[in-house]
């Protein structure tokens, strides 16, 4: 079994991947196995964070009191460099296709990534 | 062999001080009743669930609330497609002589019986708990997601979604039992309150509070023969992170497979009953479906292929859009009304034809998909 590595979802500034040596596929989603092939042996990696923008939708009308807070936030998807899609935030102007790289922000009490267009 | 023998529904918007066992239990009543049959004659029960009530058998709360002591029975989580789920499950079911006569029933209290802001809460939950739920989405943001992309790869606007909600308001207004009486125009929709860019207020369904009850039996019970002519299904994810490209989305694959089940093609189709929980979910699965062309949805929208008296009359009672949305039972209602015009009883709604009818429903964000003829034997 590789090693463990932490991400923003445990509250650590990293966003993480898992490669099969196996077949060959990136899933971004942790689990102790390839979902494509079944293999056991997955590898955690650290992506790099830069990544293109694959769909966008600013929420305008949140459902909890600390998201309210954040209100206009945009949602994203993004195809990020290393081969796999997550979800995120990002600036309110990112437009699909625009190249994108990743930081870290405070949202509702947690830690989420961000994007921002690459300069 | 299996028919759709009877179906009840009740009204969709403000039932205040009913409890969703009230409301599965009055579209239950009508649908035994429209079936001929008697209550002791139900051996089977099909049920959605409730975000109101949630309860880990809900499907033997309801019959012996309802009075009844049925051979099969559970309930069924699909999401949104858990009305055609449970259908498709009754068709197999009395085709291989588990059942007789299968209730298949779904109702909640979702509007009057918790706040707007814990039902979003609740259906909010459909996204991943680790990567997508602690990003503050909703399910409005969900489709909006889905949305920009499919404008951006086939040049939709944002006023071609706009003609899905006219449409559907268009029809509610013509059905009493709708939640929204009142003509919308593209103008309306546009100017209504921005929800998950580029959704709007106007291309939101609703929350309601509502039931829907359907009866599928092995044989016949009355003068009209609605006959389930085939039927499939297709999973190809759940978390939207995690869904394959927009042309290889899950409404595709059953609808192919369920043309091979019936022997059926798209210009068969005389009625229409899509799911239509927003406008781009709409627009996108007549396109998949192929009663349109990729993009070209809108325009036949907008040339009335879609309205009452067009080439496919399509969700004549309103839809989710605006006859109302109350979880399990507002597709449900797709095939109430479905049934009314197949057997000719829709009143100022009634299409000319809707001899083979097609249904499709869309469960949690694009994942899960059934799709469904119906055929008129007599």
């Amino acid at each position: 079994m590789s090693e463990k590595l932490a991400d923003w979802t445990s509250g650590a500034e990293a966003i993480v991947y898992q490669h099969c040596a196996a077949c060959g596929v990136r899933q971004y989603f942790r689990r102790s196995f390839c979902a494509a092939c079944g293999a056991p042996d997955v590898e955690d990696k650290r992506a790099s964070g830069a990544g293109t923008v694959y769909a966008t939708s600013l929420v305008c009308r949140a459902a909890t009191p600390e998201t309210r807070a954040h209100v206009p936030y945009n949602i994203l998807l993004v195809d990020a460099a290393e081969g796999f899609r997550m979800m995120a935030h990002g600036d309110n102007d990112l437009a699909i296709g625009d190249k994108v790289t990743a930081r870290f922000k405070q949202f509702a009490g947690r830690l989420v990534p961000y994007f921002e267009k690459v300069k | 062999m299996s028919y759709i023998t009877g179906v009840g529904l009740t009204p969709y918007g403000k039932h205040e001080g009913s409890s969703s066992l009230d409301l599965m239990s009055m579209a239950a009543a009508q649908a035994v009743v429209d079936a001929e049959l008697t209550r002791s004659e139900i051996d089977g029960v099909l049920c959605g669930y409730s975000t109101v009530s949630p309860h880990i058998m809900l499907a033997t709360v309801f019959a012996e609330h309802f009075g009844i002591r049925p051979s099969y029975a559970h309930a069924v989580q699909v999401g949104g497609a858990t009305g055609l789920a449970m259908t498709m499950l009754a068709h197999h079911l009395v085709d291989a002589g588990v059942a007789k006569h299968v209730l298949v029933v779904s109702g909640e209290n979702r509007l009057t019986g918790q706040s707007r802001d814990a039902s979003i809460q609740a259906l909010a939950q459909v996204g991943h708990p680790d990567y997508e739920v602690s990003l503050g989405p909703t399910i409005p943001a969900y489709y909006g997601l889905v949305a920009s992309r499919y404008m951006h790869e086939y040049g939709l606007t944002q006023e071609d979604l706009a003609e899905f909600a006219v449409l559907m308001r268009a029809h509610a207004c013509t059905h009493p039992g709708a939640q929204f009486h009142e003509p919308i125009t593209v103008a309306d929709v546009m100017a209504s309150k921005p929800v998950a860019m580029p959704l709007k207020l106007l291309d939101c369904c609703p929350v309601s509070d509502g039931g829907a009850a359907f009866i599928v039996s092995r044989e016949p019970t009355g003068a009209a023969a609605i006959r389930v002519r085939g039927c499939a299904q297709a999973h190809t994810h759940q978390h939207l992170t995690a869904a394959p490209a927009l042309s290889e989305l899950g409404a595709e694959i059953s609808i192919a497979k369920a043309k091979a089940a019936s022997g059926l093609a798209i210009p068969d189709v005389r009625y229409a009953a899509v799911y239509d929980s927003f406008t781009i979910t709409l627009a996108m699965l007549l396109e998949d479906l192929g009663l349109a062309k990729r993009g070209e949805a809108a325009a036949r929208v907008r040339s009335g292929y879609f309205s009452r008296d067009g080439e496919v009359p399509l969700n004549t009672h309103g839809g989710l859009l605006s006859y109302g949305h109350c979880g399990v039972g507002g597709a449900m209602a797709h095939l109430v009304e479905t049934h009314l015009q197949m057997t000719g009883r829709a009143g100022n709604r009634q299409v000319r034809d809707a001899s083979i009818s097609l249904l499709h429903g869309d469960g949690g964000v694009l994942s899960s998909h059934v799709s469904m003829f119906l055929e008129r034997v007599r």
